[in-house]
């Protein structure tokens, strides 16, 4: 084959699939069959130029500089459909989806919507441009303290890892402070960081700003390092993906557990404080890195069964087939965009779903979900009546019928 | 080849809650968190995009403050090739635009520019006259409230906006000072590796700022928050009447 090397662009090709070698399982894309089940199942594909299956295509043939200028990579929200239907294991999302968006940030091809969240994460560590000092001050409204770990000085069993839009969205601090009730009638002896908590930086690196994940992970890392705490529990499965997956390959290892298995374990002491509630069909809606990432179905829906009065439907894609909500790979700061580019928004379409079950509830268990969904519930004919609930609000409802 | 300077300064960020020092002159330091002037962002933006259009050097001043290393590296990794911090100033008194301007000339004539830029104004500061203070220390033309700016051999064509949505195209012959409303494209991101790779590898250069001649300069007595007076009339009762009352007033002032 003649290959010229003098070309940078060239190099490019080269390089990038050189660079794909470096994470683990990248060398099964050597053996891609060209089946493009990853582009079929992708929500976004249709919208693509370059879909994953065509991009390892080019790839192939030496011409994937084509793709830096392509904006079609941002539709991409790092929902991991692609890595779970591949035949051959390779880790579509994680090399090459992920890879490729650092190197369009890098070549500076950057949507400017998307540009604001990152400047915000860096300034302010968060991606709402809120200030940091303030990470704390949704547990004001709570008739008892939360404490703040570098304040109390002292041992807890667990240090609850908040998250940004937990800590700062109007709709999703609601859920925090019913998740910290919980925590509380339960005897938990538990700690936030408080203004020592940074953006986990999962979503920011699933947009391809890696440099910026690790100066977010060495900033939580150093924070961390001050607490003791037996365990980590997260509300947000995006923390929870980086403090599993993506924090210890930094050399930063914790014990972390999704919010979700922490109430399960204690369901004989959560029991007994469940009213019977009113009898409502329940969706359960697996979050992309709680369900396909990290395979955590069943504690979720197990909450829900407790829950006397409640029953549990399943939406026509669910479990490893669920449905991204939009928000990922920095989705939750693309919606201008992605709407431009596809005319159609993935809440809207999980919403139908929802519809057609019947559901009388939404339930989520991920912090970028009850906006997403509240607000397409207010555009599909039918949805009028769902309402969208965190489990945690799920069960904080039956606690105090 | 085009030899570009930018002044940049670091200003409270309004995302923070603005506190009065205790002397009541001042803003209080210890809870103020500094982010770029967005104006100097774009005029560091409009150097960079000219040094790519036309192979300029383009220097960054900035003085001496909590966050300016960060600031400084961020515009190294965006293409400015000479970083300098002013260092030796009173952290008590912030200098005055005339005061600066008259130490930055001492430094600019060394430099000896083709073009000043910097943000037409600053939210610490609407009177904007630091870009004019600087013109006239060197006596160099000065057009302010620029959107857009081209180098063509010794003259720039600039893009100057007015109230009205009105746009001017001016020409000025260099050297000269521009005051800088927003680049030509809005200030580009550069990935944090960037950044990290630029703490490594570039330096910044100290200079002293000297004594300032503050001779001239105003002096603030009093800073204070907005103080409510008792002139505001607040409409109480149902919306009618709420509504009744305000069309009678309304009419006792002739106004219907």
């Amino acid at each position: 084959m003649d290959v010229s090397v003098s070309s940078p662009l060239q190099n490019f090709t080269y390089d990038f699939n050189q660079s794909l070698f470096d994470i683990p399982d990248g060398e099964n894309i050597q053996a891609c069959l060209q089946c493009a089940s990853c582009s079929g199942v992708c929500p976004f594909g249709f919208a693509m130029d370059f879909p994953p299956g065509r991009m390892i295509a080019w790839m192939r043939a030496g011409i994937l500089d084509e793709m830096l200028q392509s904006d079609s990579l941002w539709m991409c929200v790092s929902c991991y459909a692609c890595t779970e239907i591949c035949p051959k294991e390779i880790p579509v999302t994680q090399a090459l989806m992920t890879r490729a968006k650092e190197e369009a940030l890098l070549a500076g091809n950057v949507p400017a919507e998307l540009q604001s969240a990152l400047e915000f994460s860096q300034q302010y560590s968060n991606p709402l441009g809120e200030s940091s000092r303030k990470r704390a001050a949704w547990t004001e409204e709570l008739d008892f303290e939360v404490p703040i770990a570098r304040k109390e000085k002292r041992p807890f069993e667990y240090l609850w890892f908040v998250g940004d839009y937990a800590s700062y969205h109007p709709r999703v601090k609601k859920v925090s402070q019913v998740v910290a009730q919980i925590f509380h009638v339960l005897g938990f002896d538990f700690c936030i960081l408080g203004p020592d908590e940074h953006s986990d930086g999962d979503s920011q690196r699933l947009a391809g700003e890696r440099g910026l994940f690790e100066m977010l992970a060495e900033k939580n890392a150093k924070m961390l390092s001050r607490c003791d705490f037996k365990e980590i529990i997260t509300t947000d499965p995006h923390a929870y993906n980086a403090l599993k997956n993506e924090y210890p390959r930094l050399g930063f290892e914790y014990p972390v557990r999704h919010y979700t298995e922490v109430l399960l374990e204690n369901l004989d002491k959560l029991t007994p404080l469940l009213k019977e509630t009113d009898s409502l069909r329940v969706a359960y809606h697996d979050p992309c890195y709680l369900g396909r990432v990290n395979k955590i179905y069943d504690a979720p829906r197990q909450l829900i069964q407790a829950v006397p009065g409640l029953e549990l439907v399943e939406m026509a894609h669910n479990r490893t087939t669920s449905l991204c909500c939009g928000g990922g790979g920095g989705g939750m700061w693309l919606d201008g965009f992605r709407w431009e580019k596809a005319e159609s928004r993935l809440s809207e379409w999980r919403v139908r779903e929802a519809v057609a079950v019947e559901a009388d509830i939404l339930a989520v268990a991920c912090p970028y979900e009850p906006p997403r969904f509240e607000d397409a519930t207010k555009n599909i004919p039918g949805a009028e009546n769902i309402l969208v609930k965190d489990i945690a609000e799920l069960i904080f409802d039956a606690m105090n019928k | 080849m085009t030899e570009i300077v930018v002044i940049s300064r670091l200003v409270p960020d309004l995302v923070e809650e603005l506190e009065i020092a205790p002397n009541g002159k001042a803003l209080d330091l210890a809870w103020l968190r500094l982010i770029i002037n967005e104006f100097d962002n774009h005029a560091i933006e409009q150097a960079v995009i000219l040094k790519e259009k036309i192979g300029a050097n383009v220097t960054v001043i900035s003085l001496e403050a909590e966050g300016v290393e960060d600031m400084l590296f961020t515009t190294a990794a965006k293409g400015a090739d000479r970083l300098i911090k002013l260092t030796g100033l009173d952290e008590e008194a912030k200098p005055t635009n005339q005061s600066l301007a008259q130490s930055l000339a001492e430094l600019l004539k060394e430099i000896n520019p083709d073009l000043i830029l910097t943000g037409v104004q600053a939210h610490d500061d609407l009177t904007g006259d630091l870009g004019p203070q600087i013109a006239e220390f060197l006596d160099l033309p000065y057009v302010g409230y620029i959107s857009g700016v081209s180098v063509d051999g010794p003259l720039a064509k600039t893009f100057k906006e007015y109230p009205g949505g009105l746009l001017a195209e001016m020409e000025i012959s260099l050297p000269a000072v521009l005051g800088i409303q927003a680049s030509e494209q809005p200030p580009r991101y550069v990935a944090i590796s960037k950044v990290r790779q630029m703490m490594s590898t570039a330096s910044i250069e100290e200079q002293a700022i000297g004594d300032l001649d503050v001779e001239g300069d105003f002096v603030i007595d009093r800073m204070y928050l907005p103080e409510a007076t008792e002139k505001a009339e607040m409409l109480e009762g149902s919306e009618e009447e709420i509504a009744a009352q305000l069309t009678s007033i309304l009419q006792d002032l002739g106004l219907l």
